[in-house]
């Protein structure tokens, strides 16, 4: 079985801020706007080398919506920085109406996604973006897994004509895809190559479906582990492509099983292949305070949660 | 009522708590909770009429809504201090099981909280709509809010402002956080807005400044006069003149201690600049 290690852990926004600080010395048209978070969004880098192209809007995500919604009508690409809760919900309509229901090209970029935030709580721990972005017609919408990929990831959009919500998050993670990755959006990656079980991860559960395959493949399960970076466009091929082989499937998501990565995928196995499926990602809960670690056991969203559904689809095959 | 002295005592208590829960969890805001530290002895020791325990529907009593929720220390000191829940539970800030969440929350049952807070801008649309319950109810009891200066950049804010005054919601005495300071920098770094005075008063309300936001004996003064102006057909604003990171000097003046918490020394160095008083928890 291939398997993965890393020698350095980073936070997946800092990627962010490398790709976006890289966008600034190669494409004139991105532009970058902030609520107030600068150094949360990890946007200072971009901000100190182009400043005649950054705008600090304040504390008023709504405005900043329209605004960038505003930019790109003369050819701009806009990047927004702030919390994916005051990326999504807050500002639900402004995106709805002025960015996806009027195509225009902005890039959503939504750092302190999920419960990894920590401390700070349910009121910043949205566990419902990627239901409420997924559901906006045309919006592409992307959960890279490590520091490298959000790079990449970020490095992509731009080169992409339409709406993308891009969301990333605060804790240190392992490094563990490539510096050099191309980012293809809507491309699903195969991790491992296994037999017994499907494991689709996205986000921070990507690392953590990785550990569990490992623990799986030590008591006997051949687990086949596909990194969906791209929740919408969803890689309906990779995914069936996968459960043909195994016959059930595991996915792994730090959100809301409601509206989730795991809904997407049960979509396409209704309609193409029955398949059995468990959800790891949180049970139609807030968040709450806490470390990374501490939530991540509490609302069973680590290896060990992974394990247990592996375990758990296996019998019902 | 308690004296002076007693009030000097309690706040300098309360700063210590505030920088003790943030130092234990190595997370929190302690700029704006010590800036505003006088202003929440003074409203749940002397100012606010409150009934014993406590309900949600708050009849017959004052209400307070925090809007800028990341300043959770000082009120949850104030609170716990004040009687609400026991002083041993500040030990719980921010850590996992709390009901002391990093933001304040009615989901986990806190005595003394009405309304979750956190994402800025939305508690005075709140406090309208309780200050308007109270009108329903014969209730000639006042409900108070807190903002925070940058949070004022929320337009849902002005929604709210525009509101109160349209509909002559004059039980409702909303107070700003004037410490001129939000996460990137000042406030007239990130978005200057003006004289808050005169938009407030464009706006239709009735606008006091206490200068001297971090003195207790001018917070209660002020405070006072705005009750005086409550009843008269407008809302009320005070502009509260702060110091972010009031009483601990390395602290002060600076956005840089907006949401950062000391270290080991720092904290020491803290503390002894805000001897004991009532006792830590
Ligand atoms: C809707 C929303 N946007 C952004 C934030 C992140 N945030 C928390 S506090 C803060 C700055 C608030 O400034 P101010 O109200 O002046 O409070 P102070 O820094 O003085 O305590 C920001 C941007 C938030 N909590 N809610
Ligand atoms: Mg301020």
């Amino acid at each position: 079985m291939k398997t993965y290690t890393y020698t350095e852990k980073k936070d997946t926004r800092s990627g962010f801020g490398a790709g976006l600080a890289e966008l600034g010395r190669t494409n004139p048209n991105v532009v970058a706007l902030c609520a107030d978070l600068i150094g949360s969004l990890k946007m200072d880098e971009f901000i100190k080398e182009n400043p005649e192209r950054f705008f600090q809007i304040g504390i008023a995500e709504a405005n900043m919506m329209g605004i960038a919604a505003g930019l790109t009508i003369g050819g701009k690409i806009p990047f927004t920085g702030t919390f994916a809760n005051f990326s999504t919900g807050r500002v639900y309509d402004q995106i709805r109406q002025s960015i996806a229901y009027s195509g225009k090209n902005v890039k959503i970029c939504a750092s302190h996604a999920g419960l990894t935030l920590g401390e700070d709580g349910a009121t910043h721990q949205i566990l419902e973006d990627i239901g409420l972005m997924k559901m906006l017609p045309g919006m592409v919408v992307i959960n890279p897994c490590d520091y490298n990929q959000t790079k990449a990831a970020t490095i992509a959009i731009a080169d992409y004509d339409g709406p993308v919500y891009l969301r990333f998050g605060r804790p240190s993670v392992p490094i563990f895809t490539p510096a050099d990755q191309k980012f293809e959006i809507g491309k699903a990656i195969k991790f491992t190559e296994g037999t017994d079980v499907t494991i689709v991860a996205t986000g921070h559960l990507v690392w953590e479906a990785l550990e569990a395959s490992k623990a799986l493949h030590e008591a006997g399960i051949s687990a086949e582990v596909i990194n969906i970076h791209t929740i919408k466009p969803l890689d309906d091929k990779a995914i069936l492509d996968s459960v043909a082989k195994t016959g059930c499937i595991v996915t792994a998501e730090e959100h809301n099983h409601l509206g989730g990565l795991g809904e997407s995928v049960a979509r396409v196995l209704a309609q193409h292949r029955p398949t059995p499926q468990e959800f790891v990602a949180t049970n139609d809960t807030f968040g709450e305070s806490g470390t990374p670690a501490q939530l991540m056991d509490k609302y069973g969203l680590n290896s060990e949660a992974i394990q247990n559904a592996v375990k758990k689809v296996l019998k019902r095959k | 009522m308690p004296n002076i002295k007693e009030l000097t005592d309690l706040t300098t208590q309360v700063r210590r708590d505030i920088i003790r829960m943030v130092h234990k969890v190595n997370s929190g805001h302690p700029g704006g909770s010590l800036g505003c530290a006088e202003f929440f002895v003074s409203l749940y020791q002397e100012l606010m009429e409150t009934k014993d325990g406590f309900d949600m529907d708050g009849i017959g009593e004052d209400l307070f809504f925090l809007s800028n929720g990341h300043i959770s220390p000082v009120y949850y000191s104030v609170l716990a201090r004040s009687g609400y829940f026991p002083v041993e539970e500040l030990n719980t800030f921010r850590l996992i099981n709390t009901r002391l969440q990093g933001h304040p929350t009615t989901h986990e049952g806190l005595p003394g909280i009405r309304i979750a807070s956190g994402s800025l801008g939305q508690g005075m649309s709140v406090a309208i709509g309780a200050a308007q319950a109270k009108k329903l109810n014969n209730d000639d009891h006042l409900v108070y809010s807190l903002h925070g200066d940058g949070e004022l950049q929320e337009g849902q804010n002005w929604e709210a402002i525009m509101y109160a005054s349209a509909k002559k919601v004059d039980n409702l005495i909303s107070t700003v956080d004037l410490n001129q300071q939000q996460i990137d920098g000042s406030t007239d770094d990130v978005l200057p807005m003006g004289s808050l005075r005169a938009k407030f008063e464009a706006f239709g309300w009735t606008v006091l400044d206490i200068e001297k936001g971090n003195d207790i004996e001018a917070v209660i003064k002020g405070m006072k006069e705005a009750k005086s102006l409550t009843g008269k057909g407008k809302p009320v604003c005070v502009l509260l003149h702060t110091v972010m990171g009031n009483g601990i000097d390395f602290m002060m003046h600076t956005h840089a201690w907006h949401g950062k918490a000391p270290n080991d020394e720092q904290l020491a160095n803290g503390l002894a600049q805000n001897p004991e008083t009532l006792g830590d928890y």
